[in-house]
């Protein structure tokens, strides 16, 4: 019952930021994108760090999101929670899809079929006129702001609830007989299957609820930006950061991924605004060499060590 | 609208197309196919001889002689990889999954970025006698620039397959790929034998590269569409065949071809990937993998 | 590689000319007027964003010379968004929100301006465009004027088919990028290829950052077509060029251009060279031009070019850039205020008076007149940038009140001629 606690304070806290007055948009602009790697970072972890197949294509997953929201806003004016439900659901099939893939593919292979999976999407995306095809669309925003000052105070706000959520859903999954039976393929698969693990069934649940979340974080891009485009939303970036935070922040714990989202988007947001964007992948790729080189369990691990010495 | 004409050209350009992804993608065979390293780096440093073959371009000496004189130093660059990659990754046995990918990934990232902060996203070329015309066969236009690039390609798989079936350390690289007790009890060092692989691999991309902009402009960004291409070729040939290397990259570059001329442009990039998932799908093992 | 140092120069660029300024000149109240966009100085457009950028800095001295706006400093804040749509929403949230800045310029080009289209309408804010084509015709902002000098497509177009028509062309292929800018143009296009009864023999899209177009040219080859309209970006216009040297087109083509970006900028003319000759092109201005002041400026402008090292000669952006400068000089102190309803109102109602000719807007924010011409490259030779100087290498063939020769048709015997 402490993580119910906790967290629902955090959220109280985050709504109280989110009407008061005085503080610059820039900081919710800016939060956002915070709360969103949290959210990515949590998913890619269940996948990758419980069960340790590596999904290169998270970008495929935030644009089925984000698509999937264009398109119930374009057809029917869905308002934000449906396009985001929307978003969810089909991802997760994709998740589902991919993680039948899983059945045939080990290791390099698996993550070499999840980049073809990105490409293979934006291809089709680039030639849909609906979506606006390679050009991209511009959206405006509905005029529905709860009640909120601004747009992006509610999407703030929004993408917070969603990252409890996400964290809450990763702690369920380590916790349940899933997160051992996860971590038993990771550490040997053919063990597990051997020992009665129903592998096939763990992994489809992994790579769906993996999935159904980064497309629940991709969902509010479209509004966020009041425009989309496939190159910005199929970024190779995505999956180095997605991957990259939780590996720094410590794959084995749910909070390990919460660690280092919330550092590294920090610190890439600080970046942005005063220097420049490439120095974000830099940044997050030499952190990730060099955890993966020398700290492979994370910051989680070196807090372990250095606990253990300290006694 | 689908002359025979026009399919009969773009068979022909393929040809020549598919060649040039075989050459590039040679050096993928051998650190991934033959010894078994996620090497998601690769196209990478591709792009990396580019920009190096753009730099000593720009004192006068011809693309081609400059790709082949970064090759030594692609060598070394090649043996520090794998050094590396040995050291912290196959001995320590534990997880070597996902670290030993993530490592790669977070380099080709690096080697990207680092591009972008010195050059800029701007595109590079190089200029030769040879680009910019065509040899004209009727007509037919054949671009001087993809025959010089299709040259350079047989000359490379015809070097690396006779390296590789005549030589002891050829010899030695296929089979610890397969074995590496046996050869262990043979009196050769797998572990150098592996350094050696990986620097041949890695020198190769330095040629490559120089194709690469002699081909066409270059831009940091590339090397994401290169992943596609290069590990479709590999996947496609079968893990640890050279000539295969050579007709897979021959059926991805007819296809793209055909498919660019019939579909657009706009579906080229999902050629590779699209060709290379279904392989992943159905046929794993490649067409003449073992 | 130099973007610290252009950020640094961009913001502190003002602050070092205010303090070089003679001492004879005060600013009263101490607060700079901001004015803060993102211009691509590098990527595909970095060429004309360079030249377009001197332009614009020369306004903002200018104007500190005469003592700035309502008395105050002109401070000019400026970011790389690297040719990429994706990081302008991201720039222009900052500009505001961050840097705080009283007004607004659109970067140079259409598809680096369509994303903050719905972000500054719906925050309400005046935008200056900057050589966009129709970027506002979905999202309908009241507060966008564009310095561009076309109206809608049938203005470019129509000169190109025109002058195809005359020349007894009857099919035509057309080929466009997929980007905002060349589907925008390439459909209007379409449409008054439909109305006028040309025979398609070719209409494809490629992706923006396609580089090989041998495919796309031996296609327009065997499609016999006898005119060939191209929307593109600078870096395809370039591979288009090299492409259609290598592989050719035909000698039943009429005549070939029509929106190709790029071509006006002076490092891409000078790098083409005779590759240029015969293309039909449209243009802002090219020297024979009369505009009131546009020759010192080109003069002025010159000079600095060379010491930054970007196009030398700065035909197409530069002037359109200044008069940007010079529109919100005139909105600013009429209204004697940086309210941007205010602002927006006058730019409505009046006709600006700028270094290339007045400039009045009609309801939608665009060019009220056109002042287009499509231009055809003769005589280029290799490796000279003097010779684009002179009047006779970029020949204006429409419209009649600007016309300097007739186009030479067809596109071979064009490519040859003196």
């Amino acid at each position: 019952m402490k993580f119910a606690t906790y967290s629902s304070l955090l959220l109280l806290g985050l709504l109280g930021l989110s009407v008061m007055g005085g503080v610059n948009e820039y900081v919710f602009f800016a939060g956002f994108v915070v709360l969103q790697f949290v959210v990515l970072a949590t998913a890619w972890n269940i996948l990758g760090g419980y069960a340790g197949y590596v999904n290169f294509g998270v970008p495929a997953f935030i644009a089925v999101g984000a698509y999937t929201a264009v398109v119930l806003f374009k057809s029917i004016s869905a308002p934000l929670l449906v396009q985001i439900l929307g978003g969810g659901v089909l991802a997760g099939a994709l998740g589902l899809g991919v993680g039948l893939l899983t059945l045939k593919l080990r290791g390099i292979f698996f993550s070499i079929a999840t980049v073809a999976v990105v490409f293979i999407l934006e291809t089709i995306v680039n030639n849909w006129r609906y979506v606006g095809g390679a050009t991209g669309l511009q959206l405006t925003r509905p005029a529905d702001l709860w009640f909120f000052d601004s747009y992006v105070r509610m999407l703030f706000f929004v993408m917070a609830v969603l990252a409890v959520m996400s964290v809450a859903i990763a702690r369920y999954v380590q916790d349940s007989f899933l997160g051992r039976g996860l971590r038993a393929v990771r550490d040997s698969e053919e063990a597990a299957e051997c020992s009665g693990v129903p592998t096939l069934k763990i992994k489809l649940i992994a790579c769906t609820v993996s999935g159904a979340l980064m497309g629940i974080a991709g969902a509010p891009m479209p509004m966020y930006l009041s425009y989309i485009e496939p190159s910005s939303t199929f970024n190779l970036s995505y999956s180095i950061y997605a991957l990259g935070m939780p590996i720094i922040g410590g794959t084995s714990h749910w909070i390990g991924p919460v660690i280092g989202a919330v550092l590294l988007a920090t610190l890439q947001q600080i970046v942005t605004v005063t220097v420049s964007n490439e120095l974000n992948v830099l940044i997050v790729g030499v952190l990730l060499v060099l955890f993966v080189v020398i700290a492979p369990e994370g910051i989680l691990g070196l807090i372990k060590k250095w606990k253990q010495s300290s006694k | 609208m689908f002359s025979v004409d026009l399919i009969f050209e773009a068979t022909l350009f393929g040809i020549l197309l598919g060649c040039f992804y075989a050459a590039v993608s040679l050096g993928l065979s051998v650190a991934f196919g033959l010894l078994d390293v996620p090497y998601v780096a690769h196209p990478a440093l591709l792009i990396l001889g580019s920009y190096f073959t753009y730099l000593l371009c720009k004192t006068g000496i011809d693309p081609v002689v400059c790709g082949v004189l970064l090759m030594p130093i692609f060598y070394v660059i090649g043996i520090g990889f794998y050094r590396f990659y040995h050291e912290t990754f196959e001995k320590r046995s534990t997880d070597t999954g996902v670290r030993g990918l993530a490592f790669f990934f977070g380099m080709a990232f690096i080697i990207e970025v680092c591009l972008i902060l010195v050059f800029g996203v701007d595109q590079r070329t190089v200029a030769a006698s040879y680009i910019g015309s065509s040899l004209e066969i009727g007509d037919y236009r054949f671009p001087y620039r993809m025959l010089v690039a299709f040259g350079i390609a047989l000359t490379l798989t015809f070097v690396l397959t006779i390296y590789f079936s005549k030589t002891f350390t050829g010899r030695a690289i296929k089979a610890v790929g397969q074995d590496e007790g046996a050869l262990r009890l043979m009196g050769a060092n797998p572990v150098r034998i592996k350094q050696i692989a990986f620097g041949i691999a890695t020198s190769v991309n330095a040629i490559a590269g120089a194709m690469l902009i002699i081909v066409g402009p270059v831009e940091p960004a590339m090397d994401r569409i290169y992943i596609g291409r290069t590990f479709c070729v590999v996947v496609l040939a079968g893990l640890g065949s050279m000539s295969g290397t050579l007709v897979a990259g021959l059926v991805l570059g007819i296809t793209e071809s055909i498919v660019m001329m019939t579909f657009g442009a706009s579906w080229a990039p999902a050629v590779s990937f699209g060709l290379l998932l279904l392989m992943l799908g159905v046929r794993p093992q490649g067409l003449f993998g073992r | 590689m130099d973007k610290m140092r252009r950020k640094v120069i961009g913001a502190g660029g003002a602050g070092l000319l205010a303090s070089s300024l003679p001492s004879g000149m005060a600013f009263a109240q101490g607060t700079p007027v901001k004015i803060g966009m993102s211009m691509p100085q590098t990527g595909g457009l970095g060429a004309g964003g360079q030249a377009a950028l001197i332009g614009l800095r020369m306004w903002v001295e200018d104007i500190n010379a005469k003592g700035g706006l309502l008395g105050r400093k002109v401070e000019f804040i400026v970011y790389d968004d690297q040719s990429n749509g994706a990081n302008t929403p991201g720039i222009y949230t900052k500009l505001i929100d961050v840097d705080k800045v009283d007004l607004l310029i659109a970067p140079y080009a259409t598809n680096v301006t369509a994303p903050i289209m719905p972000m500054v309408k719906e925050r309400g804010l005046l935008l200056m465009g900057n050589f966009s084509f129709q970027v506002n015709a979905k999202v309908q902002h009241d507060m966008w004027f564009n310095n561009a000098p076309w109206g809608d497509a049938k203005g470019w177009s129509e000169g190109f088919l025109d002058a195809g028509k005359k020349a007894g062309a009857k099919s035509i292929a057309i080929f466009a990028a997929e980007g905002e800018f060349q589907q925008n143009l390439a459909n209007g296009a379409r449409e008054i290829i439909k109305s006028t009864g040309w025979n398609v023999a070719y209409d494809q899209n490629y992706p923006g950052n396609n580089t090989d177009f041998s495919s796309i040219i031996r296609s327009v080859r065997a499609s016999k077509a006898e005119a060939v309209f191209v929307a593109c970006y600078p870096n395809e216009s370039v591979a288009i060029m090299r492409s259609v040297n290598e592989i050719g087109l035909g000698p039943q083509v009429q005549i070939f251009g029509g929106g190709m970006v790029g071509l006006q900028f002076g490092p891409v003319m000078q790098g083409l060279g005779s590759l240029l000759n015969g293309v039909v092109n449209y243009n802002s201005y090219v020297p024979g031009m009369k505009y009131p002041g546009i020759e010192d400026f080109l003069k002025r402008y010159t000079e600095r070019a060379l010491a930054a090292k970007v196009d030398q000669l700065g035909y197409y952006l530069p002037p359109y850039n200044y008069a940007i400068g010079q529109m919100i000089e005139q909105a600013v102190n009429a209204t004697k205020s940086l309210d941007h309803k205010r602002l927006a109102d006058y730019l409505r109602k009046n006709e600006m008076k700028t270094i290339v000719g007045p400039i009045s807007f009609d309801k939608n924010g665009e060019r009220a007149k056109p002042a287009l011409v499509q231009a055809q490259f003769r005589n280029i030779k290799d490796n000279d940038w003097d010779q684009f100087r002179a009047p006779g290498k970029q020949v204006v063939i429409w419209p009649s009140s600007e016309k300097q020769g007739d186009v030479i048709t067809p596109f071979d015997k064009a490519r040859k001629a003196t």
